[in-house]
């Protein structure tokens, strides 16, 4: 009889009356989280708006054999980004690219590998998985800026600019600009993010405050922008 | 730093690390085959083309997310918090590349 005083008299409680975490996830990685949201929607305007722009421009109706750069429709990638740093002249369609998305996968790969460490509380892999993703990070920033330089000097028709390019209509150099120039962004903060991370942890700093979450909180953000590029390797590149 | 040398690691967990290098051989794979599928179909059948990439695409952006962003382990909450929001992108994207279309057709 008792028992039942009681389930009437206790106060009916859910999990979002507080107290607890329902989501069962710190507050710092929900406001990752939430911030990768918004950042994913301001990606997904360039690409969009990249997606208006195309379909709104003449397609380029023939066979890759047959293709040449024209202002008259839209450039095929396979034929604009065909070159790889050391081999001139050799026509080498999507690899250099390939490379790219190579590396940036890796190192998407060693930072799921920090994070693991972190859990174990194994500083000395932690260390040594950050440093390899800031080192994958370089590398790919590196790669971006050949290929940067690579487009806008050209293949002897006098390159490209936001105003006017070989390739195709003026909007094609200028969307690669803004969408790889933006991701390429988003990559340089976080190889910044990532040396923080790696210095406080050889500095001892998750040590003493008793867990690395830190690492995941960024590691989010490091897979966020490799699957930035998983988007934008299909949308400017393949398609 | 004195008062950390007594943390001793746990030692590695294989089957999780197993799992993320399966993970990262599935992401090399797919890409592998978007370059063999960007050869060896035509251009001509740019339809098919596109449908086999945004596919693609999509299981690659899977794999990232459910795994190595562990959102797949999260609360049901928080998934669909992060899920639902993208349909925006999807009615903006269909919305948009209508119009270029729309766009095309008047000035060709």
């Amino acid at each position: 009889m008792s028992a039942t005083a009681h389930t009437i008299d206790s106060p009916k409680r859910s999990i979002w009356d507080g107290g607890q975490s329902p989501l069962k996830a710190s507050y710092g990685k929900l406001m990752m989280w939430f911030f990768l949201l918004s950042d994913a929607f301001t990606f997904s305007a360039l690409l969009i708006t990249y997606g208006l722009i195309r379909s709104a421009h003449q397609g380029y109706e023939g066979s890759a054999e047959a293709f040449v750069f024209s202002q008259d429709y839209w450039p095929i990638p396979e034929k604009v980004f065909e070159a790889v740093p050391f081999l001139h002249g050799v026509s080498l369609p999507l690899v250099f690219v390939g490379i790219m998305t190579f590396i940036l996968i890796m190192s998407s790969v060693t930072m799921v590998l920090a994070v693991e460490a972190g859990h174990r509380m194994d500083r000395k892999d932690v260390e040594k998985w950050m440093l390899w993703t800031i080192i994958g990070g370089l590398v790919f920033l590196g790669c971006q800026a050949w290929e940067w330089s690579h487009f806008i000097h050209g293949v002897g028709g006098g390159g490209a600019g936001l105003a006017w390019n070989e390739y195709g209509p003026p909007d094609f150099a200028a969307f690669f600009f803004f969408i790889t120039g933006f991701h390429g962004t988003h990559v340089f903060s976080g190889v910044v993010l990532n040396f923080i991370i790696y210095y406080n942890t050889v500095t001892g700093v998750y040590d003493r405050r008793g867990h690395y979450e830190m690492v995941e909180k960024v590691g989010l953000y490091w897979h966020f922008v490799d699957l930035v590029w998983v988007f934008v390797f299909t949308f400017f590149y393949l398609v | 730093m004195e008062e950390t040398t007594h943390i001793q690691p746990q030692p590695v967990d294989k089957a999780k690390v197993r799992k993320i290098w399966i993970t990262a051989l599935y992401l090399a794979l797919i890409t592998a085959l978007e370059f063999l599928i960007a050869f060896t179909v035509p251009l001509e059948m740019a339809t098919t083309r596109v449908a086999i990439f945004v596919a693609m695409t999509i299981v690659k952006a899977f794999y990232i997310v459910a795994e190595f962003m562990h959102l797949k382990y999260e609360m049901k909450v928080l998934i669909w918090s992060i899920l639902i929001p993208m349909i925006f992108v999807v009615w903006m994207l269909i919305a948009f590349i209508y119009e270029g279309s729309a766009i095309n057709a008047i000035n060709y």
